[in-house]
């Protein structure tokens, strides 16, 4: 086999993104717990692990970009190299979210324990599950465990639709309870927020073993109708596989 | 203008060197095509059997059929008349020595009878401006020889005389092979703006070369034509393994 | 700590034999000068005896003038140099066509052929034929059937000495020429006869043009074949039917004979043939060479 150092070169790739990837879960399942027990020590290992997510995302895009630059890949090794750089970007966001859940978990901690008719942990689990079987799929290098992803995120994005409905008229009728029905909502959001990226993470798993673009596979049809409509942008692209 | 090449059951062998076997494709007329593979895949053998260079080995041998436009090239022509049709450049620079840059450009046509000097000058000015020479050399056109000129400048030169017999079909041959990268690109220019007139079918062992200048490539394996797809597949998204293993370097 | 002691002797050790291979090369290149001194001392030494002995000779008469009759002074070798002149002329038209055929067809056409092979050969044993077997050869081919001597047997036999030298540096000049050369030829379009000619002949043609220099100079001062074959005239003849004088013929005649005053007609003659070999040979380079363009190798 030729090529042994640029081989090598992607082999440390994946695995420094993989160990990044450790980190993002790692933070979901920490402010998860953060949430459930509120714990603000482990909020604060939350925080901590930011940072290490964020040097390492500025490390794995220039490593990609030597590679672009230098082994001009082709074919399979470019379409590697194209998803480790998105994949790097969607795991970082899921370090923001972790971030942005454990802040509130912060805040909510000034406030009292009330019950709220949303299941967040059910949701969490959820999308901590999407996250897992997306990087499942990267490890493996299975697009149909990625595909599987895809279908996921209807869940969640339903359990968010829900939790929007519930707790806007918590803060209707029960404003005294505004402040942690807010702090709720944003959880809820920053958890949909977590479910998107692993789609992303799970498309561009596709776009490397199969070489299709899966993206934007839900917008097809709602992108359709409003076209025959005549109200759609007229930039708005089909997904191509 | 350009005119399409059709290739069916080509074999070729080189004595009991079985160097081609079963080659069948379509070449795009006005199109450049690129052809790629290891060193001793056949496809500097396939592309000379389209001007009938290969039979200047005495051992080669062919069968199959290649047409050009509606020419069967092997029933219906002489070698001689084919490569007046079908010019080639070759993978380094060979001017003609002992001849003034004119007398090189308007090599092909003097030879084979043509003499009217008016229609010479013509025909030499308008292949050195089609080959991006002309500026370079239109003071000393009879003063200085093919010779004298840069590498770059002389390969420039054989393009402008294989282009001065005004042929349908130019073969080249890892044209840019033995240049810097500065003579590769004006060469890749070049080819990008004759691919309008001309059908361009060049063979090249520098993969990015042909991502930047071909329409379709060709994968050949040991004698075969493995794939042979849009350039934007093969070199995306190749359907044959072996394919991916050359492109991304795999290889052996 | 012997480290800086060994050191030092190392470092001696490589002056000593940078010193020793100093010296072997001044050896070498003193040989290599004496060498060259000593080749070209004879030519020098030649050229400066012909000078001293035949210089005071030449006159106006020499040039105008033929011979003599025996026991009279003056006269000249004018006959022998418009005689030598004709006979190179019928060589040439004999040799230099025949010479440069078979160098083509050795090279391009005939290459690996039996018969191109008993060519070569042929023209290689016929270099190595003493000149007086080619004139006793020429004798029997033409002259006894004619039953005279004549300017045309002489002609003919310098005209066959000089083919095997034309058609062998013909054939390694033109195998000289780069493949590349004859392919971008055949890529045009051209045919193979045409592209020999027009490309191949020509690129090599500086050469071939040396080749058949090398003859012409060779033959020039050839003396043993002409003395069965064209015999030698003490008049003027410009007839090809008739024998012709020619300065080889002629030098040799007059430095065998008893005469002081033809000797030194003979040693005027020897540097007059030099000469005008010298002076034809510079004037085809000249010639050819007025078509040579910047920078063409």
């Amino acid at each position: 086999m030729t090529r042994i150092r640029f081989q090598q070169s992607l082999e440390d790739l994946k695995e420094n993104l993989l160990i990044m990837a450790g980190l993002a879960e790692q933070a979901i399942q920490r402010a998860i717990e953060a949430y459930r027990v509120r714990d603000l020590s482990i909020c604060d290992l939350v925080t901590r692990s930011e940072v290490a997510i964020n040097r390492m995302e500025r490390d794995i895009d220039q490593a990609a970009l030597d590679l672009l630059a230098m082994e001009q890949p082709m074919a399979i090794d470019l379409r590697f190299i194209l998803s480790v750089i998105k994949i790097n970007a969607d795991l970082e966001r899921v370090g923001d979210a972790a971030k942005s859940i454990s802040d509130r978990v912060r805040l909510m901690d000034r406030m009292a324990v009330v019950d709220l008719p949303v299941d967040i942990p059910r949701m969490a689990s959820l999308a901590a599950d999407m996250v897992r079987k997306s990087l499942q799929s990267f490890i493996e290098a299975d697009a149909e465990l990625a595909r599987g992803v895809l279908t996921l995120d209807d869940a969640v994005d339903q359990m968010n639709r829900a939790a929007f409905k519930a707790l806007t008229k918590v803060m209707e009728e029960q404003s005294h309870l505004a402040p942690q029905a807010l702090n709720a909502l944003m959880i809820c959001r920053s958890l949909e927020r977590v479910g998107d990226h692993a789609t992303n993470i799970a498309e561009d798993v596709v776009f490397w073993v199969q070489g299709a673009d899966v993206r934007h596979h839900k917008s097809v049809a709602a992108d359709a109708k409003a076209e025959a409509v005549g109200t759609a942008p007229a930039g708005a692209a089909p997904s191509q596989s | 203008m350009g005119v399409g090449i059709a290739v069916a059951g080509l074999n070729a062998w080189y004595g009991s060197n079985h160097t081609l076997q079963d080659i069948n494709l379509n070449i795009p007329a006005n199109r450049a095509t690129a052809l790629i593979g290891p060193s001793g895949c056949g496809k500097s053998t396939f592309v000379r059997c389209i001007n009938r260079m290969h039979e200047t080995n005495p051992i080669a041998r062919v069968t199959g059929t290649i047409r050009i436009g509606d020419l069967d090239i092997y029933q219906d022509a002489t070698p001689v008349e084919i490569r007046r049709r079908v010019g080639m450049v070759f993978q380094r620079p060979n001017p003609f020595p002992t001849m003034s840059i004119y007398d090189n450009v308007a090599a092909g046509l003097k030879l084979n009878g043509y003499s009217n000097r008016r229609s010479l000058d013509d025909i030499v000015e308008k292949s050195l401006k089609n080959s991006a020479l002309w500026d370079e050399v239109k003071d000393e056109l009879k003063k200085k020889s093919g010779a004298s000129l840069s590498g770059g400048q002389q390969q420039r030169l054989c393009i402008a005389r294989a282009l001065a017999v005004d042929p349908e079909v130019l073969l080249m041959d890892e044209p840019a092979s033995a240049l810097d990268p500065v003579s590769t690109s004006k060469i890749e220019d070049l080819i990008f703006q004759l691919k309008s007139q001309y059908t361009i079918v060049i063979v090249t062992h520098n993969m990015q070369q042909a991502a930047r200048v071909a329409e379709k490539t060709g994968f050949f394996l040991n004698g075969r034509m493995v794939e042979f797809d849009s350039t934007h597949k093969i070199f995306t998204n190749p359907s044959d393994k072996r394919t991916e293993d050359y492109i991304t370097g795999r290889f052996g | 700590m012997n480290g800086r002691g060994a050191q030092d002797k190392v470092r001696n050790e490589f002056r000593l034999r940078a010193q020793l291979r100093g010296l072997a090369d001044r050896v070498a290149t003193s040989l290599a000068v004496l060498s060259t001194v000593l080749v070209i001392l004879p030519l020098v030494t030649i050229f400066t005896y012909l000078i001293l002995k035949g210089a005071s000779s030449l006159n106006l008469a020499f040039f105008t003038h033929v011979p003599a009759p025996v026991g009279e002074t003056g006269g000249g070798m004018a006959n022998a140099i418009v005689g030598s002149a004709l006979l190179l002329a019928i060589a040439s038209v004999i040799g230099v066509p025949v010479g440069i055929g078979g160098g083509v067809y050795l090279a391009e056409f005939g290459r690996g052929t039996k018969l191109a092979n008993a060519i070569r050969f042929t023209a290689d044993v016929l270099n190595g034929v003493p000149s007086i077997v080619m004139g006793i050869a020429a004798y029997a081919l033409i002259v006894v059937p004619q039953k005279h001597f004549s300017a045309l047997a002489g002609g003919v036999a310098l005209g066959i000495m000089m083919i095997p030298t034309i058609c062998r540096t013909t054939e390694e000049m033109l195998l000289m020429v780069p493949h590349a050369v004859r392919e971008a030829a055949l890529g045009l379009g051209v045919p193979n006869w045409r592209s020999v000619l027009s490309i191949t002949v020509r690129t090599a043609s500086a050469g071939v043009i040396t080749g058949c220099m090398l003859a012409f100079a060779r033959v020039a001062g050839e003396t043993a074949p002409l003395i069965f074959t064209a015999l030698g005239n003490q008049f003027w003849s410009a007839n090809l039917n008739e024998p012709v004088a020619a300065l080889p013929l002629q030098i040799y005649v007059y430095a065998l004979s008893p005469y002081d005053d033809w000797h030194r007609l003979a040693w005027a003659g020897s540097l007059v043939l030099i000469f005008l070999i010298v002076l034809a040979v510079s004037l085809v380079r000249y010639v050819t060479g007025r078509g040579v363009l910047k920078g063409a190798s």
